[in-house]
């Protein structure tokens, strides 16, 4: 077992690191749920080549490993003379690449309201723009959030890649640890335990959502 | 005038010297390589209620989806009183209308579907101020008069803080008439607004459209596969079928006279026999 002290030292190291998780997971979030609407939007665009071009952006971005991003953003950019900060890299990184993945999130939801909506709104003289927000979005909106309550698990759990190569998040504060005091398996069981809470936090902020954005279903 | 004493003869409406509100000329449609309306020529006065029959696929919807703005016509031109509606004039040359002409034209016409198509995630109430607080600019207030009012003739006040979810068919397409109703258009499109819907309330909607016929000066196109129901409220009868109008007359005549050989057919299958 790990003594007091130790617990001591370990949990307050913990919470700092908890606390770069959180930053990372916030951030983060809110980055990549704007670029998943502007890359959900964005092909979902009346003008082919940007239908074309993010859509290709978004392809890419999901078919490449975080990891190489990551350490293309850290390790590769430099080279070619462009120097970030580590922990801008992993924001970038994070954003960027759930934000592809929420694209398709938003692109599919919008696409899921039946045309008869669509048609409801011309017949009542609505514009493109108010159907969009009057009509579509709310509708859409709650298609979206299960999936986005998921992508939020998905990015807090990626954050944990970021301390391979980047920032002090709790995962690199554990390895820390693990080298210091050793008792590696009530660390690590430590350590799970704390993605399980952050994680379930954000379960419920999602189930709450969706409770408040289901007027009119029964 | 020559025309209108060929349209007076075609209609049981008085048209007396009124100019069509919408007019189809040479209108036709094709989806790929099918082509669904073959060249349409149809004049519907102000205020007059026509009712469109035919069999299943013979391009009623079309015509009533490309008035609304909701297809777009291969060729030909639509007029909605006095101004072209998928063109404008530019330099006296007519070229493709843009979204913007096509929302100042459009607002003439309003359009009850066969699904209802209401807003899910809006109260009844909402459903029917949306678009006029929207996309005519009322104020939130008079929005709610209006559409307390039209709720009212349709029978759904009671309902009005309530879901669409949560009404029966027939109610649904009450609010959906409700709310086509508020935006005041000049004419109203009904496609099959009772196809849909469970017998016992096929009845109650039926009973609405008639109620709306009577009062106001709206001019109606009512797409129908209920023939008493037609005979009823309509001014004219339009017998629809592969892509053309074949046959069309006041609906004394229509119903007792049938001219052609495939409307007589048509007919036999709602058991109404010409002859008889
Ligand atoms: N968007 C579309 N794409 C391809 N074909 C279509 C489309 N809309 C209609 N059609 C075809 O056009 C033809 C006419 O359809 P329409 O819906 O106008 O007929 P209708 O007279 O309203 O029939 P019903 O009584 O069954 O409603 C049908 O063969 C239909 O399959
Ligand atoms: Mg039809």
């Amino acid at each position: 077992m790990i003594s007091i002290d130790v617990y001591s030292i370990v949990l307050p190291l913990l919470l700092e690191g908890a606390m770069v998780t959180l930053q990372l997971l916030v951030i983060c979030g809110i980055l990549s749920f704007l670029m998943s609407f502007i890359g959900g939007f964005s092909r979902l665009s009346g003008i082919a080549p940007v239908r074309w071009v993010s859509g290709l952006i978004i392809e890419f971005i999901r078919g490449t490993s975080l990891l190489v991003q990551l350490f293309w953003l850290v390790f590769a950019l430099p080279l070619l003379g462009v120097n970030i900060a580590p922990g801008l890299a992993a924001i970038i990184g994070l954003s960027l690449n759930y934000g592809a993945y929420g694209s398709e999130i938003v692109r599919s939801s919008i696409q899921a309201i039946p045309k008869g909506q669509t048609e409801a709104g011309i017949a009542l003289n609505m514009t493109p723009i108010q159907r969009m927000r009057s009509i579509i979005l709310p509708q859409a909106f709650r298609i979206m959030l299960p999936s986005f309550g998921n992508l939020m698990i998905e990015l807090l759990k990626g954050t944990a890649l970021v301390s391979l190569a980047l920032t002090s998040d709790m995962t690199e504060k554990m390895m820390q640890m693990r080298n210091t005091v050793g008792h590696d398996t009530q660390l690590l069981s430590l350590l799970l335990i704390a993605y399980f809470i952050v994680g379930y936090a954000v379960t419920l902020l999602f189930r709450w959502l969706e409770r408040k954005f289901s007027a009119g279903r029964v | 005038m020559v025309e209108t004493q060929d349209a007076n003869a075609l209609t049981a409406y008085n048209i007396q010297d009124k100019d069509p509100i919408v007019k189809y000329r040479e209108i036709k449609k094709a989806f790929g390589d099918t082509e669904v309306l073959k060249g349409i020529d149809f004049d519907l006065y102000p205020g007059e209620r026509v009712a469109i029959i035919g069999p299943s696929g013979s391009g009623k919807t079309t015509m009533a989806r490309l008035l609304m703005t909701l297809e777009k016509p291969t060729s030909g031109t639509i007029e909605v009183d006095g101004r072209y509606l998928w063109h404008k004039e530019v330099k006296g040359q007519l070229v493709p209308a843009d979204e913007k002409h096509l929302h100042e034209v459009r607002g003439d016409i309003g359009m009850v579907f066969q699904h209802f198509n209401l807003f899910p995630h809006m109260t009844i109430l909402k459903n029917c101020t949306e678009a006029p607080v929207k996309a005519l600019g009322l104020s939130k207030k008079e929005a709610e008069e209006r559409a307390k009012e039209m709720l009212d003739k349709v029978g759904m006040l009671e309902k009005a803080k309530d879901y669409p979810a949560s009404l029966s068919g027939g109610q649904q397409q009450r609010v959906a008439i409700a709310r086509a109703l508020v935006m005041r258009p000049k004419v109203m499109l009904f496609d099959e607004p009772t196809s849909a819907l469970d017998p016992e309330t096929v009845g109650e909607v039926l009973q609405v459209i008639k109620d709306i016929a009577k009062q106001g000066d709206m001019a109606m196109m009512l797409i129908t596969h209920e023939m008493s129901f037609a005979h009823e409220v309509a001014d004219r009868i339009c017998f629809f079928d592969e892509g053309i109008i074949q046959e069309q007359g006041p609906p004394s005549q229509v119903f007792t006279q049938p001219k052609t050989e495939r409307l007589q057919e048509f007919l036999k299958r709602f058991h109404m026999n010409g002859s008889s």
